[in-house]
């Protein structure tokens, strides 16, 4: 049992590990290998998180002192780790069809198994030390994969814009870690509600943050525009599937203290509401794949974090997998089409989906799946959190509505963009097998995940209701494409100007204040510092010139004085013996009046 | 003449061997030095694993100056334990970095081993004569080493240097005396002292000493406002020296933190913590600011180096105000932790820079670029040891810092719980600043300089692989460091909740 918790994430990272490790050794011998090791151990991850969603192990891991730290497979985890190998396997897959002998291809697949142990880790742990640990690491292998072609400087920059980012929102996850020590003297995730007043409504905060951060929600959204500049097998998995997801996990493992707390679910539930709206006009106004993928994908997220704070934790679960399913599928197809076209541009990929039928089918799949067409996956589950979100507050349901009938406006502008007839016959290039393989798999998941939720349902008027917009949302973009300006303001095409914000707010003002406090460093502190070295020799000097030599000075005087003295003394020694004769008359006058005197 | 006497001394033996043998070419010096450095280390690793948890190890005690009670004390124990082992790694790697070195190599040897005799002798000492002994010359052998072996500005930076933290030194000796004589009878010994607290009824008093060693500790670790010797050293030395300077002299502030002002002026201690939390919050945020701003990247890695001693003396100050003994516990293990870390990864981060100036004699960032295109594994190290500095899991800089702010903010008071809020942020500064080194000078298109940056030699990577490893290791598996630091540090805690 607790091998298989201690394999579960072990082999991942081993072989990740060892991946990376052998790159700078063996050089192109392990480019070579790299992919067949990758898959390979993919699908032994897969085989072990099957057998742990069975099996159910908890594990204890040694860390700190006093502090309880471990990994357990419970309900949630089960569902989640089962999923992130699932779609792990199946971009590895692509992946070692997509990228090019010349790249480095060991680091890559390194990197990439490394990020997929560090994410099991994040579903399975139970302490917050574990869990900060994972997730910090998973944020340093999404840094190092966005920026992976590393000779582009716009791509470092985009990596380091994520990290940063995805950094600050971490720092609530450190403070969220003391505040539980001070009100529950533990880590442990379970007994966070537990905590004194003022601590727990801090952890709650920090925890909020952090998600919000990582789960790229407003207002961190732009880092997931940035994080786009990755090669796309690392789009579909980390920032699609995964990584962004994890967020969402935590707020929903942590469901329990958010409740406990009152404030933080209202919080969650519109933020994630707000988030679904408005970063779907942001998908609306989108000219690029990619991008317009990222954008649905905070919006999507956003309706996990809705399902967070106001829904229940097995609807946000059912919609995590059913998006990463459609989601990762969407950003495969996307890839394809860029290997092989060129081009993310929505206008230029014109008609793509009928020159390579296997990806322009499975892609159509995804986006009617996104759409929330019925009766594919993400229909039931975004309804199953609408429907629940209804009966705790009317506006919230609202704007979840209004977000799924974006979410069919902007899939649906996708779709007629690949599928409308092509303008001319341009590059037509084959899409490997490796890239076509785990299309179809991932499409039948993306279908199908909702009927297989169906039949527990009942059939609510919710449903219909949700079902219809969609159908009708289509059928709209169908016959009016939207493809005028108007329907593409620029804030919503410049992601809300929050990068512009985040710079001009905080990086800017950071930047200026570093180099502020550097010059003051070196005039004031150091320069007191040196003030006092010459004050000293100022001191020396004057010591020297007035103290010494007024002092030595007298010295002198009273040596000179001395002299003076003796050399008046000599002037009676004339060697004239009238001389001695007068003043031997002078002395003896003298004395003579001097005895007349004392008598 | 027991195992610790002799780690302590084989190292100034070996040294004054090599300085009486003029006829000794420097390869063969570096090579005995190597080997005795090794030696060193195994004896060290011999005593960590016959330490047994609890008190006090391998202790010899001998008469010196019987008449102030000073005696040569010396001994290990949880918190010395894991310094002293740093310390012979750290100097075994900067040997073997110096293979490559060719001005007067058999003096560098020898004041190398002597510094090593130093370090290894102030950790070990339980007397405060013997500990002011080894401070000072710890100062007169890195004065030295930059004075002769380094470049740039180094005469000046090298007398700045010896100036400031020798006045501080002197600063120091004036809290020792008042430790003396406040103790009854007067002793110097630090296990008496820490046994029967002095100047316990006299609290006035007891601060003024406070004082005295706080500012005395303050310059060394250094915090700020005291810390400005600390760029100008830095990158005026050689690498070997600054990688023993920032990876072992500093740790001797901080050290004496927690083995002497903490222990012998428990309420004193209690009653000022919140100075030593602002220092801490203040250096902290501090010199990461003032490191972002730096286009030197030595000089950025040294203010780096204040930052990460702020966390220290931060996590220290606010184990002065623990309620509770488990979060006290995790900030003191944490400041010992990050001790030990900052030698490591500050160490390999002061050695990989100086095959920078090796290649370019230059430290200026802005004018390399995309060095990993040329030298891969020398980038790869690189972004290692700064992701390390930045404090990623995996490697120990997270281990440490974790525990000091969840210690921090654990104690439960306000004061610390603000201050540890405050502090946070100084990883996401740091964060930026070691994303701009990669940036600038390892990543994107190839700058100015970037031509002549070969790859590292197997001299400078075998110097600086197993520091990262090492890091590495305590990163995963903290376990076999933490099981010794944590016995030490409750019974730390314990006798400054006195």
């Amino acid at each position: 049992m607790t091998a298989l918790g201690w394999a579960l994430p072990a082999l991942p990272l081993v072989a990740g590990a060892l991946l990376l490790a052998s790159a700078p050794i063996f050089g192109r011998r392990a480019d070579r290998i790299a992919p067949v090791v990758s898959v390979l151990a993919a699908l032994g991850m897969t085989a072990s998180a099957i057998t742990a969603a069975a099996v159910r192990p908890a594990v204890r891991v040694p860390l700190f002192g006093g502090f309880e730290a471990g990994m357990a497979v419970d309900g949630l985890s089960a569902v989640l780790v089962v999923m992130v190998t699932a779609v792990t396997s199946a971009v590895l897959v692509f992946a070692a069809g997509d990228l090019p002998g010349a790249e480095a291809r060991a680091r890559f697949h390194g990197l990439m198994l490394l990020f997929a142990g560090s994410m099991l880790v994040t579903v399975t742990a139970t302490d917050l030390a574990l869990l900060l640990m994972a997730w910090e690491v998973m944020g340093a292998m999404s840094y190092a994969l966005i920026g992976f072609r590393w000779r582009d400087q716009g791509r470092v920059a985009s990596a380091g814009v994520a990290f940063l980012t995805t950094r600050a929102g971490d720092l609530g996850l450190y403070l969220a870690a003391g505040c539980a020590v001070a009100g529950t003297r533990a880590l442990s995730l379970d007994t966070l509600p537990d905590a004194a007043a003022p601590w727990r409504d801090l952890v709650a905060a920090g925890i909020v943050i952090a998600a919000l951060g990582k789960s790229a929600q407003l207002p961190f959204s732009f880092w997931l525009s940035r994080a786009m500049a990755g090669p796309t097998p690392v789009s579909a998995l980390l920032h699609s599937a995964t990584m962004v997801a994890a967020g969402a996990y935590l707020l929903l493992r942590v469901r329990p203290l958010l409740d406990a707390t009152g404030w933080a679910a209202t919080l969650v539930a519109w933020a994630g509401a707000l988030t679904a709206l408005l970063l779907g006009a942001v998908a609306l106004a989108q000219r690029d794949l990619k991008q317009v993928l990222a954008a649905s994908t905070c919006a999507q997220i956003g309706f996990m974090v809705l399902a967070a704070g106001a829904a229940s934790t097995e609807a946000g679960t059912d919609q995590m997998v059913a998006h990463a399913a459609v989601k990762s599928l969407l950003f495969l197809g996307a890839g394809a089409w860029s290997a092989a076209l060129g081009t993310m541009d929505l206008g230029e990929l014109r008609g793509a989906a009928r020159r390579h039928r296997v990806v322009g089918a499975t892609f159509a799949v995804g986006a009617l799946a996104l759409a929330g067409l019925p009766p594919l996956s993400l229909w039931v589950t975004k309804d199953a959190i609408l429907s629940t979100v209804a009966e705790r507050s009317a506006p919230l349901y609202v704007v979840g509505l209004a977000a799924g009938v974006l979410s069919a406006a902007y899939a649906g502008r996708m779709l007629l963009a690949v599928w409308r007839r092509p303008a001319d016959a341009g590059r037509l290039e084959r899409v490997g097998l490796l890239r076509q393989a785990p299309l179809p798999v991932l499409a039948i998941a993306a279908a199908s995940l909702g009927v297989v939720a169906l039949p527990g349902r009942d059939l609510s008027p919710d449903l219909a209701l949700s079902g219809a917009l969609a159908v009708a949302v289509l059928a709209l973009v169908w016959r009016r494409p939207f493809r005028s300006r108007r329907w593409r303001p620029a804030p919503a095409a410049h992601w809300l100007y929050l990068e512009r914000i985040a710079h001009q707010g905080v990086v800017r003002p950071v930047r200026a204040l570093a180099e502020a406090l550097a010059r003051f460093d070196d005039r004031v502190i150091d320069g007191a510092v040196r003030a006092v070295a010459a004050g000293g020799r100022r001191a020396a000097a004057l010591t020297d010139r007035r103290a010494e030599l007024t002092v030595d000075g007298l010295v002198n005087a009273i040596g000179r004085a001395a002299r003076t003295l003796g050399a008046l003394a000599r002037r009676p020694q004339t060697g004239l013996v009238h001389t001695y004769y007068a003043q031997a008359a002078v002395l003896l006058t003298v004395l003579a009046v001097v005895a007349v005197l004392a008598v | 003449m027991t195992v610790l006497s002799l780690t302590v001394f084989l190292p100034l033996a070996a040294g004054l061997a090599l300085a009486a043998t003029p006829r000794l070419t420097g390869r063969t010096a570096v090579r005995a030095w190597i080997a005795v450095a090794a030696l060193d280390l195994a004896l060290v690793i011999a005593m960590w694993i016959g330490h047994d948890g609890g008190g006090l190890g391998y202790e010899t005690r001998l008469r010196w100056i019987p008449s102030v009670r000073a005696g040569y004390h010396v001994g290990v124990d949880g918190l010395s334990l894991p310094l002293m082992a740093m310390t012979s790694v750290l100097f075994l790697c900067c040997a073997v970095y110096s293979l490559r070195l060719t001005h007067r190599v058999r003096a560098f040897a020898a004041l190398f081993l002597f510094l090593q005799t130093v370090c290894l002798g102030l950790f070990a000492a339980l007397d405060l004569l013997l500990f002011f002994v080894f401070f000072d010359l710890s100062i007169v052998g890195m004065y030295f080493v930059i004075a002769y072996w380094g470049h740039g500005d180094h005469a000046r930076s090298a007398l700045k240097f010896f100036l400031y933290t020798f006045f501080g030194s002197l600063v120091l000796l004036l809290g020792f005396i008042g430790l003396y004589l406040g103790s009854d009878p007067p002793t110097f010994d630090m296990v008496e002292l820490t046994r029967a607290p002095p100047l316990d009824g006299s609290p006035g008093l007891a601060a003024l000493v406070l004082l005295a060693i706080g500012i005395g500790l303050a310059v060394k670790t250094p915090a700020v406002p005291f810390h400005t010797w600390l760029p100008p050293a830095h990158t005026d030395a050689p690498a070997a020296g600054s990688a023993i300077l920032a990876g072992v002299l500093l740790k001797m502030g901080t050290y004496g933190l927690v083995r002497i002002a903490m222990p012998m002026l428990p309420e004193a201690w209690r009653r000022y913590a919140g100075v030593f939390i602002v220092i801490g919050v203040v250096s902290v945020l501090y010199g990461a600011l003032v490191a972002l701003a730096q286009r030197n990247l030595k000089r950025l890695i040294a203010y780096t180096s204040v930052n990460h001693m702020g966390y220290i003396v931060l996590a220290v100050g606010a184990a002065g105000l623990a309620r509770d003994a488990a979060a006290g516990r995790l900030a003191v293990t944490g400041a010992v932790t990050q001790m030990v870390s900052h030698g490591l990864i500050t160490g390999a981060l002061f050695l990989l820079s100086g095959v920078l100036y090796d290649r370019a004699r230059t430290y200026d960032l802005d004018r390399f670029g995309g060095i990993a295109a040329r030298a891969p594994l020398y980038a790869g190290l690189v972004a290692v040891a700064a992701f390390a500095s930045l404090g990623l899991p995996g490697l120990s800089g997270f281990i440490a810092e974790f525990q000091i702010f969840a210690g921090t903010i654990g104690t439960g008071t306000a004061t610390a719980a603000v201050a540890g809020a405050l502090a946070v942020p100084g990883i996401l500064i740091t964060a930026a600043l070691f994303l701009r080194v990669l940036h600038r000078a390892f990543l994107g298109p190839p700058g100015e300089l970037t031509g002549g940056v070969g790859d590292v030699h197997p001299a400078e990577l075998w110097a600086v692989v197993p520091l990262l490893v090492l890091s590495l290791v305590i990163g995963v598996v903290p376990r076999f460091l933490l099981d010794v630091i944590e016995p030490a540090s409750a019974a730390v805690l314990s006798l400054v909740s006195r």
